[in-house]
């Protein structure tokens, strides 16, 4: 039997899904990693993990991606076209597929210029929407992006995409994830919400296409946990987009953690009404401790169990 | 045009320093309409080496030269007497004048005096911006006439990217994103729907396999 991604039935059975975020070390030690998904496990259905995240050198994505699923954690191997060409992006898919991983998010990818190597070379061979296609192709009908025929089974990923449902021009946004979603994506994690009013007025544009039929849309949050990181995203963090208000609300806060927490809860509930919204997509960076919690007060705990057998490690 | 900018001074006097006999070689093509490779910057700067030199004990002599295009054979062999009696040449021409001199004379050191940018035009007085990869696979009857590869930071057919904030681009730089003024341009023309369609992944097949030929008249089948 095949294995087939938990995430895809799930989602396919119709539960409302988790997904987090997990970043790899810097290093090759990775007790911080499975710490992390001992901790997670139960919580959520299915963690990302980041690609070189900002352009920063870290433990691969597909090795990370391994070791979460020895833990029993399903993983979703993030690939960014910053790094490879077309032939290691199918390279790496094909081991990926063979270590037992079934999803996979495809990634323009940050710029270099922002990470620790500034002067390396970008790649961008391809675009995300490139190499979603690519990917459904790989799995059907089972040929590389020039063609040839892959031998034998054919690595039919559970592929997504992201989408930023804040960012200006939105109509020019839907259009972009249509063509993911032509392209073959399957599902969508967005870049992080906290202005609800947009985000409601980005999905009456994605139900008017009907795109919500033919993909699974996680909408992303992430919990505020100072002062700070409030202003930090709102003023530095490309393609996100703050309100004031919030920013304010922290500001404001005696316990500024806690009240990002229980912001981040109540948007959780907010979103699970907006017709189309498949399920969450916590990206609580550096602070994936505190994802349990926001799980348990959004009512999302427990989780459904996904009795298949998955059968990764034919 | 080809863009080319002056490397520093210092660079300049570190790369002629063992030299006595020094041709300056000008170009009058791009790079003396960028103010850097004429005549008159060719004569400056071999008075101010001859200077350096001086101060420091030693002796200079430089003949200054110019041609039309120093990427044409037929103005490179108009050097000749002059190389004949250099030690080096310094040339301003951008980096395929360097090349076409290293080739003729293969006896006489070529020292590039100039950094050779980019394929660009004039954007603002004395301003030149990127406009033209040289890809070799144009693709601006699908973008507005807005060259994606260059423009866009990524480089990619299918933006904008999820980092394009105020219309600027994540990389910043000042520029605006290249993926909302393709969007706004094929929008004003009434073809925003070439967008829906997806943009095909570059062929470097091409730019990436040594030195392009081409001949008059160009060679696309
Ligand atoms: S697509 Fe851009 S880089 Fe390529 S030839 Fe056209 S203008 Fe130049
Ligand atoms: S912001 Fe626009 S121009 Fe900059 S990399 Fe993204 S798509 Fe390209």
């Amino acid at each position: 039997m095949r294995g087939v991604s938990g995430l895809a039935r799930l989602l396919g059975a119709g539960h409302f899904v988790v997904t987090c975020e997990v970043g790899p070390p810097k290093g090759v030690n990775v007790d911080g990693l499975t710490e992390k998904a001992a901790l997670l496990k139960s919580f959520v259905d299915a963690a990302n993990v980041t690609d070189c995240q900002t352009a920063v050198v870290r433990l691969s994505s597909i090795a990370a991606c391994v070791h979460l699923a020895a833990m029993g954690l399903e993983p979703v191997v993030q690939m960014t076209a910053r790094d490879r060409n077309r032939i290691a992006v199918q390279s790496d898919l094909l081991g990926a597929y063979s270590l037992g991983i079934r999803n996979v998010l495809c990634l323009t990818g940050d710029h270099q210029k922002f990470g620790n190597h500034p002067g390396a070379k970008g790649v961008f061979d391809l675009d995300s929407v490139q190499m979603v296609e690519m990917v459904r192709r790989l799995g059907a009908p089972g040929e590389f992006q020039c063609g040839e025929p892959v031998c034998g089974e054919p690595p039919v990923f559970f592929v997504g995409a992201v989408e930023n449902p804040c960012a200006e021009p939105l109509e020019l946004r839907v259009r972009r994830l249509e063509k993911k979603i032509r392209a073959g994506a399957r599902f969508v994690q967005t870049q992080c919400v906290y202005d609800l009013d947009r985000f409601r007025h980005f999905m009456g544009l994605v139900r008017a296409r009907g795109l919500h039929e033919h993909a699974h849309i996680l909408a992303g949050v992430t919990p505020l946990k100072s002062v700070r990181m409030a202003r930090f995203m709102r003023d530095a963090v490309a393609g996100v987009y703050v309100p004031d208000e919030v920013v304010a609300r922290i500001e404001a806060a005696a316990d500024p953690a806690a009240e990002g927490v229980a912001m981040c809860v109540e948007q959780i509930a907010a979103l699970r009404e907006i017709e189309g919204v498949a399920g969450v997509h916590i990206m609580a960076v550096a602070w994936e401790a505190i994802v349990p919690e926001i799980v348990r007060r959004a009512g999302l705990y427990p989780r459904p169990a996904d009795d298949e057998p998955k059968d990764r490690n034919r | 045009m080809i863009v080319v900018e002056a490397k520093s001074f210092a660079q300049v006097a570190a790369m002629t320093s063992d030299c006595r006999r020094l041709l300056v070689a000008a170009c009058a093509g791009c790079t003396a309409v960028c103010g850097v490779g004429g005549e008159r910057q060719a004569e400056e700067l071999a008075d101010a080496l001859r200077l350096h030199a001086r101060l420091r004990g030693k002796v200079l002599e430089t003949e200054v030269r110019g041609v039309t295009r120093q990427c044409e054979p037929e103005f490179v062999a108009e050097f000749a007497p002059a190389m004949g009696r250099a030690e080096a040449v310094l040339t301003l021409g951008c980096g395929v004048g360097a090349q076409f001199l290293a080739e003729r004379y293969p006896n006489v050191p070529v020292l590039p005096g100039v950094n050779t940018r980019f394929a660009g035009g004039l954007t603002a007085p004395g301003v030149w911006e990127e406009r033209c990869r040289l890809c070799g696979d144009c693709v601006l009857h699908l973008t507005g006439g807005i060259c994606p590869r260059t423009r866009c930071a990524k480089g990619i057919m299918n933006g904008p990217c999820g980092g394009a904030a105020g219309g600027f681009c994540e990389v910043g730089g000042g520029s605006p994103c290249a993926w909302l003024l393709i969007w706004e341009r094929l929008e004003r023309l009434g073809r925003a729907g070439v967008l829906d369609e997806i943009g095909p992944p570059p062929d470097w097949s091409d730019a990436q396999a040594g030195p392009r030929r081409s001949g008059k008249g160009g060679g696309a089948e």
